[in-house]
């Protein structure tokens, strides 16, 4: 923590917790800053960590999340009028994926809250949102701290996670059902378990105080030597996140506080997270704009495509034939699917294409050997996830 | 879409939240339009900022405002407030400027010529003819709805097109002397166009009565203009002093309202407005009472409105951190003496008592007096808008004896040391500068009361104390007034609707507000 008190300028990246055993375990050097954070990009190669995360254990550390601590005897009717989701059915020590958006109606973003206690939520997010939640607190009787530097965080995700944790000695972890939370103890600091992630697989959240940090990696490692425990970075994590059709922010859809240009902000019902908005549940922000929505349908809506060929459709625009001349949404995510085996993309668009099954065509360019070659490729609207192992929602898990 | 209530609940088509100027037309113009309709006030009587009381016995004052030259000719006429006992104690009344050092010098086109440069003379009858051409093309703006803005509705374009027509339509030359000025701060203004200190601090002190700005701050000629677009609205009257002051006024507007059939009941303060299935469907009083209703209509101030009356979770985040940026924090107080003869102000003819006296010597004084106010000060030396009622309404004071009534700026609303310690303070600088003009002045004070912009708010229950309901600036009018998703009277909750001074067109006591209300909420049902 002393480095935190250097003066900004000489260290205007933050490190984790974490930051000593990832520097040791970096082959590549790759690290990007996210949050104000240096986290690590890839340990050794992409393809050697996404495998562990679908075989084995994988190490993610995520504490550069924005974590915002809820409290107050107005708490819930808070975040009630926050989310688009009804937070008076979360139950204590359960975790709910949640939006919120602004009047109009756009994601500002997404994240998860978890009921820490009666009148006790956390907001994990991964944008800073002082400012919208503050101002969102306008009325109510509830106090908001950020408490992103006060808690490390660290995924263990992966088929032999729950094996991992137990080896540990993390008993009874195995009797988390998925968005439930746990407290263990870790010799003599408290642990924090979630039964989330960002994988859709098989895996765990755990929470603890910075100072439990190394103690904790060191045990995991130790514990999960024999089921092939590694540290992943962020490119294997995305390839994993795709495949289970989750977004990520500026990436699948731009923060409606942050667009500048008309259209290119997104309502929860056109990135098809309609499964999240509970009008029934009383007033909440966007609602009225929502409604109005619903009632005239949505005029684009994120998609998951399943793309003709091997080569991936990075930032690809969509056609409605091959000759693209109608032009009809485009791509935000895609990769070549290592588990699925398919050519897989998340992508925006517009009605009436978006509905399953329908034919779009993808323009991919393909850099051969500095030489740039225009590929129009059949690809059809699927159902999202890609990728759902039955592993994922078991409980308990079967032992790896 | 009942209210739950376990005792009998009675039910209107309108319920009217407030007892004011504004509420009192709405009421009155709904009523008109065949609606039921209940008006809740939750003083002992109705008038909110308009109200006439005693504030040392056996003087009776207008509380807030003193003067009435803003309400249309047609909206009295429609609602026949001479029938229903509205009586003049003056009209036409002249404005003076009380010069340092004794004297006054008279605003009226044809005073001024005698006490003016022959250069500053000519000037200021061109500028008073061409500021009345630009107010006349503002004036019909007004009393029509707002556009809203980011639509692409043929409505909304078409009240943009008029605004932009009604300017054209001054002609080349006007139209551009006008968007010219439009921005400018009135001190440059009238710095281009004259010499005398005494007609410029005069004029000047015109477009920052009230005003949370000083006549150095951008948007100056703004406030001017749209003070005199209001003036030209309401047709030829000018200055007037209704007889009992202007509680007179709301007694007649109330009156007319129970003639048209509305129900006006006094001492019952709203807690909530109800809401049902998102829509606003009803009140409970403060005594538990509840009413249910088919249209509320607030003449509250949008704060009170949206963020206490009907609570920032019925409204999107985005909407609430707008009302709560309103800047409506007030900066005028009002000073009420009771004297036991006529103040006599040095060098001004006893005539100018029975208009309004105008302490602001010169820009630069009216702009230190304001510098004070940024700092949560109150002015060393403020300026004043002065009226004695009972020089056209003897009625008001015991025989002989008389009231004067100040408007004193600036006196702001956040003051630093507290007005509990600076109420005392400010009394005794007010005083001492109307001393500078009506020397022994305090000799013959047999009352008096102060009451800065936190009292107005506690006893007139407008948030910050701002007579307005909120600034009246660039950012806060028209079709952003109070905020944009409200500036129709329309409020987003279906069934809530706003008729008070926080709309368009702003406060003052013009009672358009109320009309263009009540217009909107006949529409709606």
């Amino acid at each position: 923590m002393t480095e935190s008190l250097a003066p900004h300028f000489k260290q205007p990246l933050l490190k984790t917790p974490f930051h000593e055993r990832a520097r040791a375990l970096s082959q590549i050097d790759s690290f990007v800053p996210w949050a104000g954070y240096t986290t690590v990009d890839v340990f050794s190669t992409m393809e050697q960590e996404y495998f562990s995360i679908r075989n084995a254990t994988t190490l993610y550390d995520l504490t550069p999340m924005v974590k915002y601590r809820v409290s107050g005897p107005e708490a819930m009717p808070y975040l009630n009028r926050l989310v688009t989701r009804d937070v008076a059915k979360l139950r204590p020590d359960r975790v709910a994926y949640c939006v919120w958006c602004n009047d109009a109606g756009h994601l500002i973003d997404d994240g998860t809250i978890f009921r820490m206690g009666e009148s006790d939520y956390r907001i994990c997010t991964a944008e800073r949102q002082i400012d919208w939640l503050l101002d969102s607190a306008i009325g109510f009787d509830v106090q908001i701290v950020e408490v992103t530097e006060q808690i490390a965080a660290l995924a263990v995700q992966g088929p032999t996670s729950c094996a991992v944790l137990k080896t540990m000695g993390l008993w009874g972890v195995e009797k988390l059902k998925p968005f439930e939370i746990g407290y263990f103890m870790l010799g003599a600091h408290p642990l924090t378990v979630s039964r989330t992630g960002f994988t859709g697989d098989l895996g765990y959240e755990l929470w603890m105080e910075p100072g439990a940090a190394l103690g904790l990696w060191d045990a995991l490692m130790e514990a999960g030597r024999s089921r092939g425990i590694r540290a992943i970075g962020s490119q294997a994590l995305n390839v994993a996140r795709i495949e289970a059709g989750f977004l990520l922010p500026n990436v699948d859809f731009v923060s409606a506080e942050h667009t500048i240009r008309t259209g290119r902000d997104r309502s929860p019902l056109e990135l098809g997270l309609g499964w999240l908005v509970d009008f029934n549940k009383g007033h909440f922000t966007g609602r009225r704009a929502l409604l109005q929505e619903k009632t005239q349908g949505p005029r684009r809506q994120l998609v998951g495509l399943d793309i003709a060929g091997n080569k991936p459709a990075h930032n690809a625009l969509l056609y409605t034939d091959d000759s693209g001349k109608r032009e009809i949404g485009s791509v935000t995510s895609a990769i070549w699917s290592p588990t699925c085996k398919r050519n897989i993309a998340l992508a925006i668009v517009d009605a009436p294409h978006f509905q399953i099954g329908s034919t779009v065509w993808a323009e991919i360019y393909l850099n051969r050997e500095l030489v740039w070659e225009r590929r129009m490729s059949r690809a059809q609207v699927v159902e999202r996830p890609f990728f759902a192992p039955e592993r994922r929602r078991a409980t308990p898990p079967a032992e790896f | 879409m009942t209210v739950a209530a376990s005792t009998t609940q009675s039910r209107y088509d309108c319920v009217v939240i407030g007892g004011g100027h504004n509420g009192l037309v709405c009421a009155g113009l709904l009523a008109r339009g065949g609606r039921s309709v209940l008006v809740l006030e939750a003083g002992a009587q109705v008038g909110g900022a308009a109200l006439t009381r005693e504030f040392a016995p056996g003087f009776r004052v207008s509380a807030g405002a003193h003067l009435l030259h803003l309400m249309p000719a047609d909206l009295s006429r429609e609602l026949q407030l001479e029938a229903h006992g509205l009586e003049w104690a003056a009209r036409g009344m002249p404005s003076t400027a009380v010069v340092v050092g004794g004297g006054g010098l008279g605003l009226g086109l044809e005073e001024a010529q005698q006490g003016l440069s022959v250069a500053d003379a000519q000037a200021y009858a061109v500028y008073t003819a061409r500021m009345r051409r630009f107010a006349a093309a503002l004036a019909p703006m007004l009393s029509r709805l707002p556009p809203r803005l980011g639509t692409t509705a043929w409505a909304d374009r078409l009240s943009m097109l008029r605004i932009g027509w009604e300017i054209r339509k001054l002609g080349r030359r006007d139209m551009r002397e006008l968007l010219r000025i439009i921005g400018m701060n009135v001190y440059d203004l009238l710095e281009e166009n004259f010499d005398s200190a005494a007609l410029k601090g005069a004029l000047g002190f015109d477009a920052v009565l009230g005003a949370n700005l000083g006549p150095r701050s951008p948007g100056t000629v703004l406030t001017l203009l749209y003070r005199l677009a209001g003036q030209s609205a309401a047709g030829a009257a000018g200055l007037s002093q209704p007889k009992g002051g202007m509680g007179a006024l709301c007694d007649a507007l109330a009156k007319s309202a129970s003639a048209a059939g509305a129900t006006i009941r006094t001492g019952a303060p709203v807690a909530t407005i109800v809401v049902e299935g998102d829509r606003a469907c009803g009140v409970v009083l403060e005594s538990g009472e509840s009413i249910g209703a088919h249209s509320v209509i607030s003449s509250a101030d949008p704060k009170v409105t949206f963020l206490r009356l009907l609570g920032a979770r019925y409204l999107d985040t985005g909407f609430v951190r707008r009302v709560n940026h309103i800047r409506s924090h007030g900066l005028a107080a009002k000073l009420h003496l009771a004297l036991n003869r006529a103040p006599a102000f040095s060098g001004v003819d006893g005539s100018a008592l029975s208009g309004r006296l105008l302490i602001a010597p010169s820009l630069q004084h009216i702009e230190h007096a304001y510098n004070h106010s940024k700092y949560g000060e109150f002015s060393g030396a403020p300026i004043m808008e002065i009226t004695v009622p009972t020089a056209n309404d003897p009625t008001l004071a015991p025989a002989g004896q008389h009231v004067l009534s100040a408007i004193v700026q600036y006196a702001p609303y956040a003051l630093k040391e507290g007005w509990q310690s600076g109420r005392q303070r400010f009394m005794d600088t007010a005083l001492k500068q109307l001393e500078k003009f009506t020397p022994g002045l305090r000799g013959c004070i047999v009352g008096a009361e102060l009451l800065t912009p936190a009292d107005i708010e506690q006893e007139f229950r407008i948030s910050g104390g701002h007579w307005h309901h909120g600034d009246l600036a660039f950012d806060q009018f028209l079709m952003v007034r109070p905020v944009p998703g409200a500036a129709q009277y329309r409020t987003p909750m279906d069934g809530l609707f706003l008729c008070g001074a926080g709309c368009h067109p702003g406060g003052g006591v013009m009672g358009v507000a109320g009309r263009n209300a009540a217009q909107q909420v006949l529409k709606s049902s």
